[in-house]
């Protein structure tokens, strides 16, 4: 089974997690100000990269936190887990193309 | 407070169940218990609670299991539930802090033998072993379909599982065929 290093209780069980999508989405400041179609794609619009990913993960069936996990979308390697609030040791931009 | 008269009374799920004793894994239900929720962002300094996560601090009666950063199930007697209500207010006194019973909502469940890690396993999966999952360990996982808090307060193979009462004969059934698959290897 794919073991998570959760950051608060360390590795765990794969099911005891759900994914929350990619993390560090940044909601426009002030909502009015931005058009419809910047708005749609902060919405929507996901960089589905085949790399390394920044994505939220919630340890649902533990301590029931949410953070954040650097995941390689390619080969669903853990690289990296980190608590929310937090930024990656890893660099995002060497990832895989 | 709580007020006696105001308690509710309810007829606890497995009260009429039977304890299943086999050879290797034996499961049993246990009586009704005190339990209460607490959330909380600092207890520093407070023994009963200050403890890694995953870790549990116990007393002949009591125990408060630290789930998360800032969460603990606290469980006693059922007649010591005021007590430990009023023990975690005067601890807790100057900070903030939410302190729920959920005495009524939780199911305790007990299965120990030589096997009782193995036939957990079939269900939860955690690593039961000495090294990951020592005495004074507790944590909420999951049992098959259902999710618990899986506690073991010794060094005996003795665990105990807590699950919401809806979840309870699903789980007690779990345990029991979990056990006898285990005990008949």
């Amino acid at each position: 089974m794919l073991l998570i290093d959760c950051p608060f209780c360390g590795k765990r069980p794969e099911v005891e997690f759900r994914c929350g999508g990619e993390a560090h989405i940044a909601r426009p400041a002030n909502p009015f100000a931005v058009d419809d179609q910047a708005w749609g794609e902060h919405l929507f619009v996901r960089k589905n990269p085949r790399g390394l990913h920044a994505e939220r993960w919630i340890h649902a069936h533990g301590c029931g936190r949410w953070f954040n996990a650097i995941r390689d979308t390619y080969t669903d390697r853990f690289v990296e887990t980190y608590k929310a609030g937090e930024r990656p040791s890893v660099d995002l931009s060497e990832a895989r193309a | 407070m709580l007020e006696a008269r105001n308690l509710a009374r309810r007829v606890a799920p497995l009260v009429a169940e039977a304890p299943v004793v086999l050879e290797r894994a034996s499961v049993h239900t246990l009586p009704a218990h005190a339990r209460f929720s607490l959330r909380a962002r600092d207890v520093s300094g407070v023994e009963t609670l200050d403890h890694p996560i995953g870790r549990t601090w116990l007393s002949e009666k009591r125990f408060a299991a630290r789930l998360g950063p800032d969460e603990w199930l606290l469980g006693a007697p059922e007649s010591d539930g005021d007590l430990l209500q009023q023990g975690i207010e005067r601890a807790l006194s100057s900070r903030f802090f939410s302190l729920v019973d959920i005495s009524h909502r939780n199911v305790a469940i007990e299965i120990s033998g030589p096997a009782a890690a193995e036939a957990l396993n079939a269900g939860c999966p955690l690593d039961l072993s000495e090294a990951a999952f020592p005495n004074g360990s507790a944590t909420r996982t999951l049992l098959g379909k259902a999710e618990i808090v899986l506690a073991r307060p010794s060094a005996a193979p003795v665990y105990r599982v807590e699950c919401w009462r809806s979840f309870a004969t699903y789980a007690h059934g779990f345990l029991i065929e979990a056990a006898s698959s285990a005990s008949f290897r």
